[in-house]
């Protein structure tokens, strides 16, 4: 979707404010919810690419007047809510008063280093070979689904080429929406910043982007 | 500070309003029994203590001082930095990208925060920040420039949108004047930005 986390090349935001010895947490609600957030996984009631829509689908004036870690507590509230985890008079009083939701697994804390060093790879075997191979010029759709996607809108429409092959992944735009993990052959697909931006960029600078087989035609 | 940090109170007896949401909500997820407290604080304890950019320098520190390994973590990055126990969560699959005197690479997630945690640990509040993710791709010398960092004009950037669950991790120029070096004391001059591409490694004479 065209949402308020497509940020790039909008304009407007001012300077990058780099921040001297900066803290891992800068208040501890931000541990927290960090924790939370990553303790809530083992529920397996949602995976990475229907978080990342729930964050996405907050509108975009609460998306973009948020610190990062309040947007990941609305996210997680809303996802908890849709998938009757918890309620919302619930959240707002911080009590429990309907039963609890049986839920696939519970993350203890002795088994945390083994849950993080295991982590949640995303490669998988495809039904078909890839379309492309390195080398391949390609053309990004020109595509506005309303759902879920992980095509940027300012790399939509352009001419780049396949620099790597990374094998078949989990297909975000089925996964976020419970439509199955679909897997798809996955590029990195490298841009020219002229391609991209114009003719006022530097002549010899590149993007590139991690982008799966449906984003992608021939050129 | 960046303009859109949420200021917190926590130090005296007040809670910010999003503070006081976050406690109630953990307190509501342990009640219900999703959540084990205990959890929550080895999670912590794990990414303020344990899973940072040291890791990522000794990776980088191996590099330079063992060409097989370098060639090995830029063709399979997983499997070079897996070797030196650094798997796991937001690491999954890495790829390691080279500086050079005539290429400079820069790392951004535009769509999130997606960002090498194995390696760098939590990302910085900047790089989560509408200024870094809007800009790193139409104006990378502009951000490079606020970070203090200018290139010659001839250098080309490359700039590595992280969209999928690939993370990525820069290898940035062995500094000169460090020949016999071991890999300990060259990680000490690896910074998280070189590691993202917003810095370069230190030079001996910062360092110490």
């Amino acid at each position: 979707m065209n949402g308020p986390q497509d940020l790039g090349g909008q304009m407007g935001f001012g300077a990058v404010a780099p921040e001297a010895d900066e803290p891992v947490f800068h208040a501890p609600w931000e541990s927290r919810i960090l924790a939370l957030t990553l303790a809530m996984g083992a529920a397996r009631e949602w995976n990475i690419d229907k978080s990342r829509h729930a964050r996405e689908s907050l509108p975009p004036a609460q998306y973009l007047g948020s610190s990062y870690y309040k947007i990941w507590t609305d996210g997680l509230i809303e996802l908890m809510v849709a998938q009757g985890l918890v309620t919302r008079e619930e959240v707002a009083s911080g009590r429990m008063s309907t039963s609890p939701k049986k839920v696939a697994g519970k993350l203890l804390a002795k088994d945390v280093p083994a849950v993080l060093a295991k982590g949640g790879p995303t490669s998988r075997e495809a039904d078909a070979g890839p379309r492309f191979k390195p080398g391949d010029k390609v053309r990004t759709r020109n595509m506005h689904p309303t759902g879920h996607t992980r095509l940027p809108r300012y790399l939509r429409g352009h001419v780049g080429e396949i620099v790597r092959l990374h094998g078949a992944h989990v297909f975000p735009d089925t996964n976020a929406h419970g439509k199955g993990e679909n897997p798809q052959a996955l590029y990195t697909v490298k841009f020219s910043a002229r391609e991209v931006w114009g003719e006022a960029r530097h002549p010899r600078d590149t993007v590139s982007a991690d982008l799966w087989e449906p984003y992608l035609e021939p050129a | 500070m960046p303009h859109d940090h949420d200021h917190d109170h926590d130090e005296g007896s007040e809670l910010s309003p999003i503070a006081l949401r976050v406690k109630a909500l953990e307190s509501l997820l342990v009640e219900k029994g999703y959540v084990d407290p205990q959890a929550l604080d080895v999670l912590i304890e794990t990414y303020e203590t344990k899973i940072g950019p040291r890791n990522g320098a000794r990776v980088i520190a191996r590099a330079w001082s063992d060409p097989q390994y370098k060639a090995w973590l830029l063709k399979d990055a997983t499997a070079a930095i897996a070797s030196l126990g650094y798997t796991g969560r937001q690491g999954e699959h890495m790829v390691a990208v080279e500086n050079t005197p005539d290429t400079h690479n820069l790392v951004v997630c535009t769509l999130c925060s997606c960002y090498p945690w194995s390696v760098l640990g939590l990302p910085p509040v900047w790089y989560k920040a509408p200024p870094y993710r809007s800009r790193a791709v139409i104006d990378p010398r502009g951000v490079l420039a606020e970070f203090g960092l200018t290139l010659p004009a001839d250098t080309a950037i490359s700039v590595w949108d992280s969209t999928a669950e690939i993370r990525y991790i820069v290898l940035p120029m062995r500094p000169e004047g460090t020949e016999g070096w071991s890999e300990d004391k060259l990680s000490g001059l690896v910074t998280r930005d070189s590691m993202i591409g917003t810095g370069l490694a230190l030079s001996p004479g910062i360092a110490s």
